[in-house]
This record gives C-alpha cells, sequence and structure tokens, in this order.
C-alpha cells in the first residue's frame, strides 16, 4: 500500500493533467474582425484588424499593462533608459524560440529596429520613434543584451516598444515566425483569419503550464455590426471588443452579465472647420470659419449632454479638449467643456457683426450663414450627432446641410483637394503619451487637419502650440512635459480649431462562457490578456 | 451542308469577336470609372498622425504611380493574355487566387438563386395565367410586391436569425422581377385569338398553356432569362455581404470601398463576359438561325 | 373584383391627401426633436412613436411618403420610357443596329455605376437643398435603370415586327417612325408596365442605400427608404414592431397602385 500511493499520486496527476488539458485542447477563442488585415507584416501595421493580427501573434520586449497602464517585462527581463532619454538598454530573456524553433536573441531585435527604423519603409510605428533623422545604432552585448542608440532623444520611449513585434533575422518564414502566444496557420483573404497556440510560447502560468489556455483564435471578417450582435447572442463568438452604446443598451437589457462599460475611453468626436487659404471656398466662408469667436459661437451652441444623452445612451461625456479624462496624467483638470449657451453664442458672433434678419443669421454682408459638414456615411452615430447639430445651430438662424461621403472621397476632400467647409469625425487614440500626436498639432504637418502644411503658422496660438509641441518632445521631464501640455490643451480649449464634442465609454460584450476576462478602456479592451483568458469552468470574470 | 457549316463558322467567329471587343471595352470603362472617381488613390492611413511628412508623402506616390490609365490597361491586357490577373491592392494576394476561392461560391448562390427565382416566379405566372381566376393572380401579384418592397439587407438580416440559408435570399430578390415580367407577357399571350380558337376547340388549359401560350412569349423569356443572370449577379453583392458568404459579391464590395483597381477590373470583365454569355445564349437560343448571321 | 379595386383606389387616395396635407395632418415638423423622448414606443402624443432623436415617426412617415411617392415613379417612368425608345427601335431596326445596341446595352448591365455616382456627387455642389438632392439621386436612378427591360423590350419588338399586325400594317404602307410608334410601342405595354411596377419599389429602396455615397435623401427630410433603413437592426423585429408600419405601407400603395391601374380586360 505505502508502495502503491506515490504512484497512484503520480497517476492520479497524471489523469488530472490530461483531463484539464483535454478540457482545453481544442478550444477556440471567436471574434469578429470589421475589416481584412490590410497587412500581416508587424512593421507596417496601421489598421484595427492588422494591429489585432499583431497583438495575437507579436512578441514585444515590454508589454503595456492595460489594466494597470504599467510596462511590464516580457521578452526583456529588465531595461533601462538613459538619463537624457536616447538611448535604451535591454536584458533579454533566455532560452526562447520563434514559433518555427529559430532560437531569439539580440540580433533579432537588432534586425527588428534596423527594419523598422529604415526611412524607406515609412512604418507608422517607426515613425513614431523618429525624433529627428539619422540612423540608430544598435549594440549587442552577447545573445541576450541590447542597447539602442537613436540620433536624438525620443518622448516616452520605453512606451513605444509596446507596439514593436520582434521579427526573426534567421528565420525562413521571415514575418511569420513570430514570438506571442500564437501564429496565422490559415489566411482566407476577406473571410476568416485562423491562429492557432504557439508551440514555443515561452510565457507559462504559475503552475508552469504553457500559455496560452486557449488553443486558438478564429477571426471572421464581419463588416456588419448587427449580424456581429447576433453572432454573439448565438454564442457564435465570444465577445465583441467595442460596443456601439445602442449595441450596449440593448445587450444590457437582454443579458446583463455580458455587457461591460470600461468608463470613459481614450476616443474622441470633434469637429473643426476648412481654414486652408487655397480652398475653393468663398472668401467670406473662409473669413467665418477662421474667426474665433464664429468657432466658439458655434461650439456654445452645440448641446453636448444631449448628444452625449440621446446618440450614445448616456454612455458618452461632453468632451474638453484633444486629451480624455480617462488619461489623468495628462488630462488638464481644469478646464470644463463650454456650455451650451445660444445667447452667449449670439453674442460672439455679433462681435464679428454678424445679426439675425427673419430668423436667419446673416454676416455683415448679408450672406445668410449656411455651410455644410462632411461625415462618413454608414457610420449612423455620426449621421445622428450632425443631424442634432443640425438642429441645435437652426436655434441661431444657421443652416446646417449635412453631407454624408463614402471615407475615401472624405478622405480626398480634407487631404488633397479641400472642398470641403466643415468636417465631423472621431479620432481614435491608442497612445496615452500626447507625444504621438505631435504631427496632427505642428502647424506644418500634413495631419493639422484645419490647415495642413503651413510654411510659417498662419496665427500666433498656432505658433505658441507649435513651441510647446517641441519643448514636451525635448525633454523627459514629466512635470515639465505636463505642464506643457497643460497649455497646449488651455489653447485649443479658446481657439477651437477642433470642436470637441464627447468622449465615448469603451464599452463591449462578452460570452458568460469567457473566463479571466477584464475589459479596460485601452486597446485591446477584451483580449489584452488573451493567454490567459479561458473558456469553461476556470478562472474569474472581472467587472 | 458545307455552306451551312462554313456559314455557322462564320457566325460564330463573328459573335466571339463581337464579345472580345464588348469585354475589352468592358474592361476598360470600368476602370475608368473607378479611376476618375473622387477617393482613388487616397489611403486611410494618411490620417494616422503617427506618419511624419515624408512617410505621407511616400504613400501618395506608391498610389500616384498608376496615374497613366491607358498605360495601366494596356499593361493589364498584356499580363492577361500570360495569364496573370495582377495582385489585389487591397488584400494583397494575386487575384487569381481570390477569384479561384470565391467564384465557385457566387456561382453556387447564383445558380441556386436563379433556380427558386425561376421556379417560384414562372410557377406563379403560369398559375395566375391557367387559373384564369382573378384572385390567384391578385394572390401572386401582391406576394411579388411583398417580396419588392423588403429591403435586401433586411431579408437578409431575416434569413441570418432564422439561421437559414442565405443563398436563398437571392433567389427572393430576383423573383418578384422575373414574376411581373412573365405574369405580363404570358397574360398578353394568353389574350391573343388563336388561343381563343385552341380553347373553343375543346383544347385542355395545360396543353393550350404549354402549345399554344408559352412558344409565343418565349423569345422574352429567354431574354428575360439572360438579364436575369445579371440581375443576379447584382444583388449577390449586397446578399453575399451581409450573410457573409465568401464570394465575388464580397469581394467586389470590399473592393469598390478601398478603390481596388485590378480587382475592379477583373471583376467588371467577368460580370461582363456572363451577362454576354448569358443574353447571347438566349438570343441563340430564341432564333437558331441568329448563329449564322452577321 | 371590382370592390378590391374601388378599395385601392381609395386607399391611394386617403393617402395622397393625407401626404400632400402633412403640412396640416402631421402633429409635428418632421425636423422637430423631442429629445427627452427618443425611441419612444406609440402613445397618444406620437402614433408611431419617436425615432432614436425623438422625431415624431408618422409625421415623418407622412412627409417621407410625399418625397417617394413624387419622386420614385417619376423615375420609374423615365427609366421605362427609356427602355422602350432604346430596346423598341433597337428590336425595330434590327440588323447590325440592334446587334450594337444589345451589346451596349450588356455592358451598361455591367458596369460599376457605383463610381459614377460617386463622381456625380462630387460635382454637386455641398451646399445643395435636400429636396434638390433626391430629385437629381431618383433621376440618376432613372437613367440608369433601364438596361435589363430594354433587353426583354427589344426581343418583345424583335418578335413583334414578325408578326401579322406588322406584315399587314407595313401592307398597307405604314412604315418607320408611325409604324413603331402606333403600332409596336403600344403592344410593348405589358413589358413597360411590369418594369414600371418594379422600379418603384426598388428605386426607393436604393435611394437609401445611396445615402452611403452622399446621395439619397440629406437629413433632416424623411423618406420611405430612410425609415426602412431602420430594419437593419435584427433587434427591432420584437422590441419595436411599429417600425414595419412603413414597410406595410409600402407594401400596401405599390399593391394597391398595381390594382387600381390593371386591365380587367384580361380578365374577359
Amino acid at each position: 500500500m505505502k508502495k502503491g500511493l506515490p504512484l497512484f499520486v503520480f497517476l492520479l496527476s497524471v489523469t488530472l493533467s490530461v483531463v484539464t488539458a483535454k478540457a482545453q485542447s481544442g478550444s477556440q477563442l471567436r471574434f469578429c474582425l470589421g475589416a481584412a488585415p490590410k497587412t500581416l507584416n508587424p512593421l507596417l501595421v496601421d489598421d484595427e484588424a492588422s494591429d489585432t493580427v499583431r497583438y495575437l501573434t507579436g512578441g514585444v520586449l515590454m508589454r503595456l499593462n492595460r489594466m494597470t497602464q504599467q510596462l511590464e517585462p516580457e521578452l526583456a527581463t529588465s531595461w533601462k533608459v538613459s538619463r537624457n532619454g536616447d538611448s535604451i538598454s535591454f536584458t533579454l530573456r533566455q532560452n526562447v524560440r520563434f514559433s518555427d524553433g529559430t532560437p531569439f536573441s539580440a540580433e533579432d531585435v537588432a534586425y527588428t529596429m534596423q527594419r523598422l527604423m529604415d526611412p524607406a519603409l515609412h512604418s507608422p510605428t517607426g515613425d513614431a520613434f523618429r525624433s529627428s533623422e539619422g540612423k540608430i545604432v544598435t549594440q549587442a552585448g552577447g545573445k541576450d543584451q541590447i542597447t539602442i542608440v537613436f540620433p536624438a532623444p525620443v518622448v516616452g520611449l520605453d512606451k513605444l516598444f509596446d507596439q514593436v513585434a520582434i521579427m526573426s533575422a534567421k528565420s525562413p518564414q521571415k514575418e511569420m515566425a513570430v514570438l506571442g502566444p500564437y501564429y496565422v496557420a490559415e489566411n482566407k483573404a476577406g473571410s476568416y483569419l485562423l491562429l492557432n497556440r504557439n508551440p514555443n510560447y515561452w510565457k507559462h502560468d504559475a503552475g508552469g503550464r504553457q500559455l496560452p489556455y486557449i488553443d486558438s483564435v478564429r477571426l471572421d471578417i464581419q463588416q456588419n455590426r448587427d449580424i456581429e450582435m447576433l453572432r454573439l447572442a448565438r454564442g457564435e463568438i465570444d465577445f465583441i471588443n467595442t460596443l456601439s452604446a445602442e449595441n450596449y443598451d440593448k445587450l444590457e437589457a437582454q443579458a446583463p452579465k455580458m455587457a461591460f462599460d470600461a468608463g470613459v475611453g481614450l476616443d474622441s468626436e470633434q469637429i473643426w472647420f476648412n481654414q486652408v487659404p487655397s480652398s475653393p471656398l468663398p472668401a467670406y466662408k473662409k473669413a467665418w470659419f477662421a474667426s474665433t469667436n464664429f468657432r466658439r459661437a458655434i461650439s456654445e451652441s452645440i448641446n453636448r449632454e444631449d448628444l452625449a444623452r440621446v446618440v450614445f445612451r448616456g454612455h458618452a461625456r461632453p468632451a474638453v479638449s484633444w486629451v480624455s479624462p480617462a488619461n489623468k496624467f495628462w488630462f488638464n483638470t481644469k478646464l470644463q467643456p463650454h456650455p451650451f449657451d445660444q445667447k452667449s453664442a449670439l453674442k460672439l458672433l455679433s462681435q464679428e457683426g454678424f445679426q439675425m434678419r427673419n430668423g436667419a443669421l446673416q454676416d455683415r454682408d448679408g450672406h445668410a450663414v449656411e455651410f455644410s459638414v462632411i461625415t462618413n456615411a454608414g457610420n449612423k452615430v455620426r449621421e445622428r450627432m450632425a443631424a442634432m447639430i443640425q438642429q441645435d445651430l437652426a436655434g441661431i438662424g444657421i443652416r446646417l446641410n449635412v453631407v454624408t461621403l463614402d471615407f475615401p472621397s472624405l478622405i480626398e476632400r480634407i487631404t488633397r483637394s479641400f472642398n470641403y467647409e466643415a468636417c465631423l469625425l472621431g479620432f481614435v487614440n491608442d497612445d496615452l503619451d500626447p507625444n504621438g500626436q505631435m504631427n496632427a498639432w505642428l502647424s506644418s504637418a500634413e495631419n493639422h487637419a484645419w490647415n495642413p502644411n503651413q510654411k510659417a503658422p498662419a496665427t500666433a496660438w498656432e505658433a505658441q502650440i507649435d513651441a510647446l509641441m517641441r519643448t514636451q518632445a525635448s525633454t523627459s521631464d514629466a512635470k515639465k512635459r505636463k505642464q506643457a501640455i497643460d497649455k497646449v490643451q488651455e489653447i485649443v480649449w479658446q481657439q477651437e480649431p477642433f470642436i470637441y464634442l464627447v468622449n465615448k465609454d469603451a464599452m463591449s460584450g462578452v460570452s458568460t462562457a469567457l473566463r479571466n476576462v477584464h475589459p479596460v478602456v485601452l486597446r485591446p479592451q477584451v483580449y489584452w490578456n488573451v493567454e490567459q483568458l479561458s473558456i469553461g469552468a476556470e478562472g474569474s470574470r472581472g467587472r | 451542308m458545307q455552306t451551312r457549316l462554313s456559314s455557322l463558322v462564320r457566325g460564330v467567329s463573328k459573335h466571339a469577336a463581337r464579345l472580345l471587343i464588348v469585354l475589352g471595352l468592358g474592361g476598360f470603362l470600368g476602370a475608368t470609372l473607378v479611376r476618375l472617381a473622387p477617393g482613388y488613390g487616397v489611403d486611410e492611413e494618411e490620417l494616422d498622425s503617427r506618419l511624419n511628412q515624408e512617410s505621407i508623402q511616400a504613400l501618395r506616390q506608391s498610389h500616384a504611380r498608376e496615374d497613366s490609365l491607358p498605360g495601366f490597361y494596356v499593361r493589364y491586357l498584356i499580363q492577361l493574355m500570360k495569364g496573370d490577373l495582377g495582385d489585389s491592392q487591397t488584400l494583397h494576394q494575386p487575384v487569381r487566387q481570390l477569384l479561384a476561392e470565391r467564384f465557385p461560391e457566387t456561382l453556387k448562390s447564383v445558380g441556386i438563386g436563379l433556380a427558386l427565382a425561376w421556379t417560384a416566379g414562372l410557377t406563379l405566372a403560369m398559375a395566375a395565367v391557367m387559373a384564369r381566376a382573378r384572385a390567384v393572380d391578385l394572390a401572386a401579384c401582391l406576394l411579388a410586391s411583398v417580396l419588392l418592397c423588403i429591403p435586401a439587407a433586411v431579408m437578409a438580416l431575416l434569413f441570418v436569425i432564422a439561421q437559414a440559408p442565405g443563398r436563398l435570399v437571392l433567389g427572393l430578390i430576383v423573383f418578384p422581377k422575373i414574376f411581373h415580367y412573365s405574369r405580363n407577357l404570358l397574360l398578353r399571350s394568353a389574350s391573343l385569338p388563336h388561343v381563343l380558337t385552341a380553347r373553343a376547340k375543346g383544347l385542355g388549359g395545360f396543353r393550350v398553356f404549354l402549345w399554344h401560350v408559352l412558344p409565343v412569349a418565349a423569345p422574352q423569356l429567354l431574354a428575360l432569362a439572360g438579364v436575369s443572370a445579371s440581375l443576379a449577379f447584382a444583388a449577390a453583392i449586397p446578399v453575399e455581404v451581409l450573410c457573409d458568404l465568401p464570394g465575388i459579391g464580397q469581394l467586389a464590395w470590399q473592393a469598390a470601398l478601398g478603390r481596388d483597381l485590378v480587382l475592379l477590373v477583373n471583376l467588371t470583365m467577368i460580370v461582363t463576359l456572363i451577362t454576354l454569355l448569358a443574353n447571347s445564349a438566349a438570343d441563340l437560343a430564341a432564333n437558331p438561325r441568329r448563329a449564322g448571321e452577321a | 373584383m371590382k370592390w378590391v379595386r374601388l378599395a385601392a383606389i381609395l386607399f391611394l387616395v386617403v393617402v395622397s391627401v393625407a401626404c400632400l396635407s402633412a403640412d396640416f395632418v402631421a402633429p409635428a415638423p418632421y425636423a422637430r426633436q423631442f429629445r427627452e423622448v427618443p425611441d419612444a414606443a406609440p402613445s397618444s402624443q406620437h402614433l408611431l412613436g419617436t425615432d432614436d432623436l425623438g422625431r415624431d415617426r408618422f409625421s415623418r412617415l407622412l412627409y417621407g411618403t410625399r418625397v417617394s411617392l413624387l419622386l420614385a415613379p417619376a423615375a420609374a417612368l423615365l427609366s421605362s420610357l427609356l427602355a422602350a425608345v432604346i430596346g423598341g427601335a433597337a428590336g425595330f431596326a434590327g440588323g447590325w443596329l440592334e446587334t450594337s445596341v444589345m451589346a451596349a446595352t450588356d455592358l451598361f448591365l455591367s458596369l460599376p455605376w457605383l463610381f459614377l455616382l460617386i463622381t456625380v456627387r462630387a460635382f454637386l455642389p455641398l451646399n445643395v437643398s435636400p429636396i434638390a438632392s433626391v430629385a437629381i439621386t431618383f433621376a440618376l436612378l432613372g437613367c440608369l435603370g433601364w438596361a435589363a427591360a430594354a433587353r426583354v423590350i427589344c426581343a418583345d419588338a424583335r418578335t413583334l415586327c414578325g408578326s401579322d399586325v406588322i406584315v399587314l400594317a407595313r401592307a398597307c404602307g405604314i412604315g418607320g417612325f408611325r409604324l413603331l410608334w402606333r403600332h409596336v410601342v403600344p403592344n410593348l405595354k405589358p413589358i413597360l408596365y411590369a418594369q414600371f411596377w418594379i422600379s418603384i419599389p426598388v428605386f426607393i429602396l436604393t435611394e437609401a442605400n445611396l445615402g452611403i455615397l452622399g446621395l439619397g435623401v440629406a437629413e433632416p427630410l424623411p423618406s420611405w427608404g430612410g425609415m426602412l433603413r431602420e430594419l437593419e437592426s435584427f433587434s427591432s423585429f420584437s422590441a419595436q414592431p411599429w417600425l414595419f408600419v412603413p414597410l406595410i405601407l409600402l407594401m400596401v400603395t405599390v399593391s394597391c397602385f398595381h390594382l387600381a391601374l390593371q386591365n380587367e380586360e384580361v380578365w374577359a
């Protein structure tokens, strides 16, 4: 009996492992992508679908924990950023292999960074590191030590590595050999992708079991949000990463345990006016849009509370600036949303010579104030917002024409022909650090939406913003940066080049069968801890 | 005999030449429409605030490479003759592979859809004519009108909810059109004097219909059959997108949204070819002597 | 079945009067947003409830009916006339003209007209009024919707040209345009009617889908097609059955048109 006991325990533990493994083996996580990924090359990722694949397959040196918003070691066990922020040294994890068995070393990190920073590649991730011209230098100190030196200091250097999936320098599979929890096993273009577990994934749980728990991930390409909801209700998919307010309410009514609202997110919705001097607009309209009082008046004529309550069903709040309140460190808490005050708006307009005549607002030359706002068609939320703003502006005698366009036509108008008057769009913010939006705020930049590519700042306040953004980019002192960014927010609040409308909540729908789920505000809201998700009895569900 | 054969060969050659010319023209005109429409050559990526000036310029230049439309089309035709359909700009895969994967799916959908549409449409039209009862005709017309009024998206959603095959939606979209045309054609044929004579002579309803009503309307019905193929392909686009069927309709929609010129030109030529073949076959079936004509 | 026809005519009269006098009948302006009660169920204040922006659905249905009932039949008529002229002339003329016209028709059926519509939108001024925008939309649909019917009409005309009626007319010395207009085109009516009936609901629904290109009815003007788009959400089916009223109204109206204008002699 005594001799048999250890054997019995051994057999029991083996049996239990097998049973547990069987409970998970063949398990599949299923969710939908809104569009087919444009690329599977992690260095060229720019759309949400490709980013999803990169997140699930890419191994990174450090990962920003989406819940704690702190950097955690991944393929790098430790790292150090130099005092002036122009270099970073890593100690790499040992005995790690790519999905095809190729060993991981400092050479792969060097290779990845050299490719990423190649100016000819024009990688969006690479451009985030590029604070000036010049090449990077990689210094490998053995297989598991590497230092990367940049030509100039890079603000928030360490956090940027969350987006850099390490590629193999030697593998014949090139970018298909990965270090993340999954690898791409099948890609039916435009239909679905199947990701299988990486057999060589380095991460293990506390009990020594290799992660991920779920064996495979199926990503279906599904453009229709209503059908996606239906599939979630039927159990055909396991979660919806981003739910609209309408669908959130429906889900909450039907299955409250499946609906998650993580609170106000980082994204914003805003309107801006075309202030490009060479645009094909009549001169009097250019004068309107260039007037700060005009923009402030429009802003004060829009009822943001109603937008949040009616369009977003209470799952949004009036926006103040380009930094969301969810971004606790960078948000300027002294600023409040512009109040809905049409009397004040009319006062501002009268200062610019506008007057009400027979119920219609006219400028000093007698032109009736009428302009159009373009937005992307098929986006019901924006169409509703535009309709509400149309009614709000009618209250001060302004006629607003809502024009919905297909997205490529809209992009052409706002970036090439500048044949538009106002535009209603949203900004998707993945990055907590506002330095990521440098190219939106510099007056000389392409993405300076209301008046891009200025040879010299057209206004004093834009010159001020240029100076402040450059100041914050040139120092790693968080306090100084915060002061500069606060000031930029203040200027934007006063001048209203963007009329910020609302910040939406981050909402998701998750099947009750999915475990260890803790939806958060940062993307990817639901599957940020994908290797720890499981289906069935194990783990917990967070709220 | 030899004269007839040579005449037939001449006729078929002329048909084939005409087909090729129209096909080529279709591809070029399709390319022109895509190329000249606003939004061509722009990329959503340009709005990414991480990209610096050089990257955005490089992105724009990569799309501007095919600025000359005739040049693009000539290059495309040369590649086509070598069997290379080019690469999709949005899906980054060879077009040939995409079409090989998806075309059978659409063929299946269109086949099933047309079969359902014609079976239901012609059967109901026949019933309306043969029954010679207002109530039957009224019921059939109401059914067709009801189906015409339901948006394709709603119909597709109903099928998705009911977990019924999405392919049948296509049939329900095309059926009312086939029914209305067939009904009117058959009713007109049934009102001709010779039909009255046949009935007066005591011929049975079905025999009158088969031998005296249907043959009169046959050429028009055959023309309708040819046209219904292109109607079905047009209906395939929203149905495949909504019901998630991985066919060329879904591909066409993605290509349109992404202004994927190469893919759209190929798809246009395929649809043109199918339309031409279907309508030519219908014409020849209606009038076999035309096979030898110029 | 006379009573059925009478009932259909009566219904059409009621609908026409109601939507023409929408300014008096509608309980609220179609654009007014009752923001305190969005997505409300039917009540005494709002007979069909309110939409997601709190606009009275009944008012929007009345005004939307006006827009769609006026413009869709006009566009259907345009497409039918174009089909008649093009298909009829081709079938009548025969020979190389018929071959060329039918080849062009096949081409027309195959081209991606979506891009033409996008281009048209680009050339329109941004500040075009909602009425002008919807009129242009329906005019475009009318100009683009003739091809399928033209093919069938051509086959019909070709057959007619070999019929006894036409042979007799030719023997009497009638030829050319007079023969086409007085003896061929009237016999094409069955297909033209079919084309007309089919086009009305198809154009109404297509107008709604053209919103994705910036064409179609612009806010805040309502249309049948726009209201039917609200059905594209699966939970509406059970939760908000009153959303089906525009669909039912469309079905009944189209059916009534059909009944009211159908030729009784067919059943003699």
